[in-house]
């Protein structure tokens, strides 16, 4: 009886266990390279993670997300070359914190509309955002971006080796910031609140009979959101040691859906297996080829016409027919 | 004055270039509601093939009429490779969520962007000399470039040309129909999907059009198509997704701030476009002459 009540989370844990030993183990396993590919693909996962509350659970597509993505890699670029900041935690407190912000003055005006026009919106505005990088170079540093130096963590100073710093201290620094963002995540989608998102998602006139306050709920998500995208941005500064415009193009919002869509958007880790796999799949076609748009273009058509639930809906199909058999 | 002047026709050049590709993709989205990402790409392989083909003719030595009559071939070009899209590649796409619709021409985007750097290579395209062979004229107290003249006419012959085949022809009120009432006109005998077909590849043949007279002028170039797109956004946002008269008001729009912003006030020239894009998607979702 015991048993049984406990499957879902003996189920659970059955594979967390092994994903959370192999992360923990991983820069000692494999090279410094690997460990900063997964080192990216953790840091957007935590975007798309946050990108996703609003795609798989609120039913609206952002293109815009590259606006809070680059808003929280540029706070952290001028808080080192304005504040002459080094220490990580106030980086994450300012990105989070101006991240939070702008998704309140964006989502204020987008969470007005549903489906293409929210699409729209929000990919115009993150736009605002792009050129007032691109064309104020004087404070920007335009398209060469802002330089970012290796952070302090906790107080404690950086490893003078850079490439070290990266794949030991700085990488168990992200996974742990990683692992309360998708705890965090899980509370939030597995709340009144996140179960009130999916009801809008599914039908807005019977949550609004219901008394939940839609626009209010969608601009709370937006700002959830807005406030992943920005933390990751955060993370993601130090580890390119450059803010560019390129995170601020609707481009790389694009990419964020295409992580989603990878990964599948209907799942709660298919957004962070999207960005891994997204990430390792960019960096090995960026290096076999220089028409690695070209590749990746032809997966992302090829993954909407076959697979359109992504990597997690074909797992869940291929373990429901592994089941069917015994 | 004379400033006034030539500012003002450069904004009619760059409104003229901007309605061809917004009214295309706005054209597209009125009859199947659908948003081509990859819509700037078309308008680039238009200005890459007139580019390309005008200078292998001149490099053969075709004298200049010849040059001339080879301008189309870009806007030619663009509608066989939308012709070749829409049944293959898109038609599974309407009955789908529109996430699935912007992610696959978001992925057709990236293909044809790369199939360019595949076929020409990273170096800019252009086909100058059809530009030199126009010459320049005096107006007044200016002198301005004739082709630019040029492309202004062929932007507002364009325009009377679309007008006049969607609400004075028989195919025009078929495409409509089919617009405002798919179900509907496809119970009435109307075969929707050759209507998609040929909507699709008119709106392809536009864009394509715009990179084609744009290219005499300047060079056709990597992410030409890309910023084209996000313009060509803006213009049918403040105009009215699906609507023609607003794809030329926004454009006309579009190319007088940007033009005023290029002398007035620069850093923030792109920035006023989004804004009011924003703005009036705030105030009027559906845009100016939209239908909500």
């Amino acid at each position: 009886m015991t048993m049984e009540k406990h499957r879902p989370l003996l189920r659970t844990l059955a594979w967390v266990i092994p994903v959370a030993i192999a992360l923990l183990a991983a820069p000692h396993v494999v090279g410094p390279f690997q460990t900063l590919t997964l080192l990216y693909g953790l840091v957007f996962g935590i975007a798309v993670l946050g990108f996703n509350l609003l795609l798989g659970y609120t039913g609206l597509l952002s293109f815009g997300h590259s606006a809070y993505f680059g808003a929280g890699a540029y706070t952290v670029a001028f808080m080192v070359k304005y504040f002459k900041v080094a220490s990580m935690e106030l980086f994450l407190a300012g990105s989070v914190l101006i991240s939070v912000i702008i998704s309140l003055l964006f989502g204020v005006v987008c969470v007005r509309y549903t489906r293409i026009f929210f699409g729209i919106l929000t990919l115009a505005l993150s736009q605002v955002l792009w050129s007032l990088a691109f064309k104020f170079f004087w404070v920007t540093g335009g398209t060469d971006g802002l330089r970012v130096p290796t952070p302090s963590l906790l107080g404690a100073a950086p490893l003078a080796d850079k490439m070290e710093f990266l794949a030991f201290q700085y990488y168990y620094y992200v996974l742990a910031v990683f692992t309360v963002c998708v705890i965090i995540m899980w509370v939030i989608v597995h709340s009144p609140f996140g179960k009130a998102l999916q009801a809008i998602r599914d039908n807005e006139t019977r949550a609004e009979f219901i008394g939940i306050r839609i626009r209010r709920y969608r601009l709370i998500a937006f700002v959830v959101s807005g406030a992943f995208a920005g933390l990751a941005g955060a993370l993601w500064a130090p580890l390119n040691g450059l803010a560019t415009p390129d995170v601020l193009v609707w481009t790389f919002s694009g990419e964020i859906v295409f992580m989603a869509v990878l990964g599948g958007f209907n799942s709660f880790i298919g957004p962070i297996v999207g960005a891994v796999a997204f990430t390792y799949l960019k960096t090995y076609a960026v290096g076999f080829t220089v028409y690695w748009q070209l590749l990746l273009g032809t997966v992302l058509v090829v993954l909407v016409l076959a697979l359109p639930k992504g990597i997690m809906g074909m797992v869940e199909l291929v373990i429901a027919r592994v089941r069917r058999l015994r | 004055m004379e400033f006034l002047f030539i500012h003002g026709l450069n904004a009619l050049l760059y409104s003229s270039v901007l309605f061809l590709i917004a009214g295309g993709l706005s054209l597209i989205y009125g009859v199947m509601r659908i948003l081509n990402l990859a819509h700037g790409s078309l308008y680039a392989i238009g200005a890459y093939v007139t580019a390309w083909s005008i200078g292998a003719a001149a490099a053969a030595g075709a004298p200049n009429a010849v040059l001339l009559l080879l301008l189309p071939a870009g806007a030619i070009a663009a509608a066989a490779v939308g012709a070749v899209l829409e049944p293959t590649l898109l038609r599974p796409f309407y009955k789908r969520p529109e996430e699935y619709q912007l992610l696959v021409t978001f992925g057709l985007l990236m293909i044809l962007e790369d199939m360019l750097h595949v076929i020409w290579g990273p170096n800019p395209l252009s086909a100058g000399t059809v530009y030199q062979y126009f010459g320049s004229v005096t107006i007044g107290p200016a002198r301005y470039p004739t082709y630019n003249l040029a492309v202004i006419v062929v932007g507002i012959i364009a325009a009377l040309f679309l007008w006049a085949f969607i609400y004075r022809t028989r195919f025009g009120v078929v495409l409509r129909a089919t617009s405002q009432n798919m179900r509907m006109a496809s119970a009435l005998g109307v075969n929707v999907n050759r209507i998609y077909i040929q909507a699709f590849t008119i709106g392809c043949f536009m864009a394509g059009l715009g990179g084609a007279i744009v290219v005499p002028g300047q060079s056709a170039v990597l992410g030409m198509g890309v910023d084209a797109l996000i313009l060509a956004f803006v213009v049918v946002v403040i105009g009215g997704l699906g609507s023609l008269e607003g794809a030329f008001a926004g454009a006309l729009i579009v190319g007088f701030v940007r033009e005023a912003g290029v002398a007035l006030f620069p850093e923030v020239e792109l920035a006023v476009l989004y804004l009011i894009a924003a703005i009036v998607l705030f105030v009027r979702p559906a845009g100016l002459f939209g239908r909500a």
